[in-house]
């Protein structure tokens, strides 16, 4: 089994986000507190890094639905980078791509973030 | 590449063994020649299935259990999830609204929509006390 682990790290003052190994209902909740942690904190630039990710079910997709308007309303947002094809077919069959950020890199993501100051 | 073959597997219904699910089918799967492609669609709705039965047909209940099985023909793979909580109908299920849900901030409800997506087949069969989903995937 590969288990989940989140870390974060800043790049160019953003919060960045890297997920590892395998998203689903069971690991989900680590994620929701992350998101929740970082908003609390007032912290709205988010970057989520999928790049390590290699699985994800509907629940991890959940907690993108679940919180992206409260970091919106906060002037921010959750921008989405390195997702591997297997992992983006599941962001693209329930039509993420036109509500969300899903970029190829962490780099374009922070050029989206400045170009939206 | 096997010939028919039929497997089961009970679980208790706990998120901690949807890694050993998703571990079961794709390995199965594997064997009986499924490409990469089909692989990951199986385990996705295997594992959104078994999610829903933990969740919503038993509430998060351990002490229950639920049965897959497996089996595999020359067509393709017929996978049952049985389980004996409260039954909810996969085929009755509307496409989902992801910027009315995202607004409302609402979170499930998209697993059945991705079954539907990802299967050939979805059927539903229920008795009152034993719920059984059916879905099949073909090979071509």
């Amino acid at each position: 089994m590969k288990s989940f682990k989140i870390e974060r790290r800043k790049n160019n003052g953003y919060e960045v986000v890297d997920l590892y190994g395998e998203l689903d209902a069971h690991t989900a909740s680590q994620l929701e507190e992350t998101l929740q942690q970082l908003i609390n904190n007032r912290k709205a630039n988010i970057i989520v890094n999928f790049q390590k990710l290699d699985y994800i079910a509907s629940a991890g997709l959940g907690v993108f639905m679940a919180y992206i308007e409260d970091v919106r309303s906060i002037g921010g947002d959750i921008k989405l980078t390195n997702m591997n094809s297997k992992v983006y077919n599941v962001f693209d069959l329930l039509g993420f791509p036109t509500l969300y950020d899903i970029l190829d890199d962490e780099e374009k993501a922070v050029k989206k973030f400045l170009k939206e100051k | 590449m096997k010939k028919a073959a039929t497997y089961h597997k009970k679980l208790s219904a706990s998120t901690e063994n949807l890694s050993l699910v998703r571990n079961f089918v794709s390995s199965q799967a594997k064997k009986h020649g499924f490409t990469e492609g089909q692989i990951n669609d199986i385990r996705l709705a295997v594992d959104e299935a078994c999610t829903n039965v933990i969740k919503h047909a038993y509430s998060y209940d351990d002490t229950k259990d639920f049965n897959i099985d497996l089996n595999f023909n020359r067509n393709g793979v017929s996978i049952e999830i049985i389980d004996f909580g409260i039954g909810f109908d996969p085929t009755k299920y509307e496409v989902p609204n992801l910027q009315e849900r995202i607004k409302q901030k609402k979170r499930g409800g998209v697993g059945i929509f991705l079954i539907q997506s990802l299967m050939d087949e979805l059927s539903y069969d229920s008795d009152g006390d034993k719920n059984v989903i059916r879905m099949i995937k073909y090979r071509n």
